[in-house]
């Protein structure tokens, strides 16, 4: 074996990687809950590649066929069934432990210097991911698929000038159809799955070369013992990836729970329209998207004033696409002196919760149709879930910080 | 944190409410481990609703073995257009001539029950009534100005009214009798079943349809205590693991 | 880190322990993904037994069906046809069928139930060409038979192959079976019934 190794290792530097990345990478000792997110993230990815493989190998991407051949994986594929919704439940889980990841970077300041990188290759995967989730939603070419893809491809139409050329371009048809879905499905099976491969890797590598933040915010780097190793790092493998399978055995606990129980999730997972065909000449009653953009389309369609002489639709679109772009240029909204949430101020901890309950209320108001709900509210969270970021810089200067201790605290 | 979880449960609560239905339905109090019922169930979907309604995803020798029934006993009761017993219930009517006679074609009930949820099937099923307007003479409570016939009109009778669906039985504190219950107060022909009877019937019917919207659920649920149990044994050695190596970190 | 108290043992217990678990729990999951590559419902539906009725096969006839996607072909031979095989016998490389590309009711003079109608999967079993039927004689022959034109191997009328030709053995009779006495079934015998 040993041998093996050094043969290989002379021509491929597989020892160095090793202890680069896992067995030489001190991360801190004081890890939580909260940081579990990033290599569960990393699990449910290869569940969503490998069931995805799979189920290219019985789908057939035309108008004609999707449908059937979705219901043909259900029904007539030995455990058809099993890998679809491992699928589809995993797409929502992503969304689940990315979201949840994000939280603790915003919460632990882990965007802050010198991790501004590291943030903003996670924003793109967050990105990418959403136009991966949108493209395969749809792939199954139910009404909802359908309505679905041509409500969020017409926001294209809402840009002035060439908005409407554009949607006809992203379409390759006067409406969604059979062309269009074979351009998603490749999109869908092999491009982005392919920049998110990219990413991933590029977010891990510049994680590994900066060392990984912690609760406390503390620069564990600053004190090293003799052999240069930090005193308050121990190394990933074997004490984090022992703490990770623990994680990961939960995680699976609660995945399979609703994979095997629970795969429609009460219509959130799988909406209840998508048992229909698609059909292009009506409409389902209620539109919504699936629960993890419904916090975008809400400030989609909070915006209701012309503005400028252009319409309200365009103004929803710019609103909802700052709403994501805003995400990208945190690390240089923050100016407080420290990271974590637990030595900043008040102020912090008060907009950090506003901007958490404006956006599931949000996540909230997307799913609802529009008058089912006071129409102030969604307007008003989009507000607040804005000020978070704009008023960052003010309040982050101005309120008081407590010391950061030397060491961690574990 | 706790705040949180309460601020999420309330807004779910009135997410459930705000997509709320927009006619009461009836509990369909169905259980899709009960073989005989679906079984039941089938024998009506394959005399009353065949006729017309296909479901087309679905194939005969995977109802025929999930439902117990030999494959003799079922090609001679349950397939009506000669159809191999492997191919797929497409059900036998033109689609273009339905369309003529009914307006549209009658939709594909595979997924019936999971589109429109078996309380709405097991309501609707109950709530033709009588109504010379309309072309086929009835008209119904769940879905209105329906393009379907009273097919079931032989076994239930027709309702002379509107039927009351979505409520629920009071028993009387004196008499002790039951007041309020859902179904038809006034028939205007009679059938061949009595209210009760053609409710538990429908109730079988709703079940196989809920079967053969999801035929995977039993094996899904067969199967799950089995992972789950696996997962739980994995724990222990897991857990003792990262509790032996985490000793060293102080 | 390291401390003298740490159980090694214990350790290497643990690590063994969680690993077989986890290996077991890996297995058990690539089961779906394995099992999703037999053939499907709709493949087996469209493989299924196929039901021929020969009351109008006349004698020296040849019919063709599909079963599985394949070329099943089913002749009612003359006595002629018969008497001729009996003249192949030295001409083909196992007369006596022993290598089992039959089931064991065709293991016989005839490669047949009965006498006459011998039911043959119409694929060369050299490299899957379909032969070519020519009752009354095969090139350089005296016996009728069939003729492959990819390669030019030979069988006589009961699918024996011919000795010096690619193909190395005789053509598969499929498992069958007689409903009456004119209808016959392919694709499942008494055994697989």
């Amino acid at each position: 074996m040993q041998k093996l190794i050094n043969w290989i290792d002379e021509r491929l530097p597989i020892v160095d990687a090793w202890e680069k990345h896992l067995s030489k990478y001190y991360a801190p000792k004081n890890f939580n809950f909260w940081y579990f997110f990033g290599s569960l993230a990393l699990v449910v990815l290869v569940n969503q590649l490998l069931t995805g493989i799979w189920l290219t190998m019985s789908y057939v991407p035309t108008a004609e066929g999707a449908f059937a051949s979705v219901e043909y994986i259900m029904r007539d594929v030995e455990f058809g069934w099993l890998i679809r919704y491992l699928h589809s439940t995993g797409a929502s889980a992503f969304f689940v432990v990315v979201y949840l990841h994000m939280f603790r970077g915003l919460m632990y300041g882990s965007y802050q210097k010198p991790r501004e990188l590291i943030w903003i290759f996670g924003m793109t995967i967050y990105l990418v991911l959403m136009a991966e989730a949108f493209l395969g939603y749809l792939l199954p070419w139910g009404q909802m698929s359908y309505w679905g893809a041509q409500v969020i491809v017409s926001l294209f139409g809402a840009i002035p000038v060439v908005g409407e050329d554009l949607a006809q371009w992203i379409r390759g048809d006067y409406l969604i159809s059979g062309i269009t879905l074979n351009r998603f499905f490749a999109l869908h099976v092999i491009a982005l799955p392919i920049v998110l491969i990219g990413l991933v890797v590029l977010h891990i590598l510049a994680l590994h070369e900066v060392g990984s933040n912690n609760p406390d915010g503390v620069d564990i780097k600053k004190n090293k013992d003799e052999n240069g190793v930090p005193r308050d790092g121990i190394p990933f493998h074997p004490y984090y990836t022992v703490h990770d399978i623990v994680g990961l055995v939960v995680f699976l606990f609660v995945f399979c729970v609703v994979v095997f129980y629970f795969p429609e999730m009460g219509g959130y997972f799988i909406e209840k329209p998508n048992f229909e065909p698609a059909n292009p000449l009506k409409t389902p009653d209620h539109i919504a998207p699936v629960w993890y953009f419904t916090p975008f389309y809400a400030m989609l369609r909070a915006v209701t004033y012309p503005l400028f002489g252009v319409d309200a639709k365009f103004w929803g679109v710019v609103v909802m696409g700052a709403g994501i772009a805003i995400l990208f240029v945190l690390p240089w909204l923050d100016k407080s002196p420290v990271r974590s949430i637990r030595y900043k101020g008040m102020l912090s901890k008060i907009w950090l919760a506003i901007f958490v309950v404006s956006f599931v209320i949000l996540g909230v108001c997307g799913a609802l149709p529009a008058d089912a709900q006071p129409s102030w509210l969604a307007p008003l969270c989009t507000a607040l879930y804005f000020a978070y970021f704009l008023l960052m810089p003010l309040y982050t200067k101005m309120e008081s910080t407590k010391p950061v201790p030397e060491r961690v605290t574990h | 944190m706790r705040k949180l979880i309460a601020i999420l449960l309330l807004a779910t609560g009135s997410l459930a409410w705000g997509a709320g239905v927009k006619v009461p339905l009836d509990k369909a109090d169905i259980d899709i481990h009960d073989k005989a019922s679906k079984q039941r169930g089938a024998a009506i979907f394959a005399n009353y609703c065949m006729g017309c309604h296909g479901m087309s995803y679905s194939r005969y020798e995977r109802v025929a073995d999930d439902l117990g029934i030999p494959h003799e006993l079922f090609v001679e009761n349950l397939i009506f257009d000669g159809s191999k017993i492997g191919q797929l219930m497409t059900g036998s009517m033109d689609k273009d001539l339905a369309a003529s006679w009914f307006g549209a074609p009658p939709p594909d009930l595979s997924l019936t029950a999971r589109l429109r949820g078996p309380d709405w099937l097991y309501s609707y099923l109950r709530g033709f009534y009588k109504d010379d307007s309309r072309p086929w003479g009835v008209n119904n409570v769940v879905f209105k100005d329906v393009g379907m016939p009273h097919v079931l009109a032989d076994l239930q009778g027709l309702c002379a009214e509107p039927p009351v669906i979505g409520v629920v039985a009071e028993i009387d504190p004196i008499s002790g009798t039951e007041v309020g219950a859902p179904g038809c107060r006034n028939f205007a022909t009679t059938g061949s079943m009595d209210p009760a009877e053609f409710d538990r019937a429908m109730l079988d019917l709703v079940n196989y349809l809920e079967y053969v919207g999801e035929p995977s659920r039993l094996k899904a649920e067969a199967i799950a205590p089995y992972v789950l149990l696996f997962l739980v044994i994995l724990f222990v050695p897991a857990y003792l693991l990262n509790r032996e190596y985490w000793k060293d970190v102080h | 880190m390291k401390e003298n108290d740490v159980n090694q043992s214990r350790r290497r217990f643990l690590v063994g322990a969680t690993s077989v678990v986890g290996a077991a729990g890996a297995v058990g999951a690539a089961v779906p993904f394995v099992a999703s590559w037999n053939p499907s419902a709709k493949a087996k539906a469209a493989g299924a037994p196929v039901k021929v009725d020969i009351s109008k096969l006349q004698t020296g006839q040849r019919i063709t069906v599909e079963w599985r996607g394949k070329p099943v072909w089913l002749i009612k031979r003359t006595p002629d046809m018969l008497e001729e095989l009996r003249e192949a016998d030295d001409l083909v490389s196992d007369p006596q069928s022993e290598v089992p590309q039959q089931p064991a009711y065709a293991t016989n003079e005839t490669r047949s139930i009965k006498n006459d109608v011998v039911v043959l999967v119409g694929i060369c079993t050299h490299l899957g060409c379909s032969p070519q039927y020519l009752p009354e004689v095969i090139p350089d022959e005296t016996v009728g038979g069939f003729y492959c034109p990819c390669h030019g191997s030979k069988f006589d009328l009961a699918g024996r192959v011919f000795k010096g030709v690619p193909a190395p053995t005789n053509l598969v009779v499929p498992p069958h079976m007689y409903l009456d006495d004119t209808n016959l079934i392919i694709g499942v015998d008494e055994e697989s019934a």
